[in-house]
């Protein structure tokens, strides 16, 4: 299951599986070109969930979460618009 | 975040894990759990808050609104086998229905169950009547089941 991380000085980040990782050197380097801009569908129901890694804060730890860990349970994913936001 | 935190202990007697995700990094979602959200509910938000940097994962999901750089709204119901069920997104000013997620996670659990021998019509909750579809239904909905139904 999710595994607890020290974080360093870079903001700790993780993305779709099976997409390039980001380097430290982000800044110069492209993103997977299906993931940029006139290429955007919407997920379809019934079908496949993207897996995907993140970092989390979770009860005091900072832990590395992957959607497939949760494989054999029903998950409900909240995306909002950010933390100290109104709604 | 919190009124999803606030209903917690449903979703995990539904046998469902909750998963928030924003672009913000984890060390602020650290602070506004600390700061904020723990004196909305008691012991702070329950469940892992995800951090997606730039969007990636939120782009994938249909949901990640370049221009502003942040999430929508996006809700989405995955079941056992890691599939989609259904999702809501809403434009940032309106907050969702903590009720309506926990409903319609019951009725995809309820036709999980049956194994796809029943279907649930409008605004079917627990207790209300289901349908099985079949030969003998075709053109006969309207004996079984009225509009008002579909009402609380």
């Amino acid at each position: 299951m999710a595994e607890e991380f020290k974080p360093g000085c870079a903001r700790p980040t993780g993305g779709p599986v099976g997409s390039e990782p980001v380097k430290e050197d982000a800044a110069t380097s492209s993103q997977d070109e299906s993931m940029k801009g006139g290429n955007k569908s919407m997920i379809m129901v019934g079908k496949k969930a993207p897996d995907f890694t993140a970092p989390a804060y979770h009860r005091g730890k900072f832990i590395n979460v992957a959607l497939s860990d949760y494989l054999g349970k029903w998950v409900v994913l909240c995306f909002y618009p950010g933390d100290f936001t109104f709604v | 975040m919190s009124a999803v935190a606030d209903r917690y202990s449903e979703f995990q007697d539904l046998g469902v894990e909750v998963l928030s995700m924003s672009v913000d990094s984890v060390f602020v979602h650290k602070m506004w759990d600390e700061h904020e959200l723990s004196k909305m509910v008691k012991g702070g938000i329950p469940f892992p808050m995800m951090s997606d940097g730039g969007g990636k994962v939120g782009t994938v999901y249909g949901i990640y609104d370049e221009d502003a750089g942040v999430e929508t709204r996006g809700r989405f119901i995955i079941d056992p086998d890691g599939n989609v069920q259904g999702y809501e997104v809403l434009t940032p000013p309106v907050g969702r229905n903590v009720n309506e997620s926990i409903r319609q996670v019951q009725a995809f659990q309820h036709v999980r169950n049956s194994k796809g021998s029943e279907a649930l019509p409008s605004g079917w909750k627990p207790g209300k009547l289901t349908l099985k579809p079949g030969p003998d239904l075709v053109g006969k909905v309207w004996e079984v089941w009225k509009t008002d139904m579909a009402r609380d």
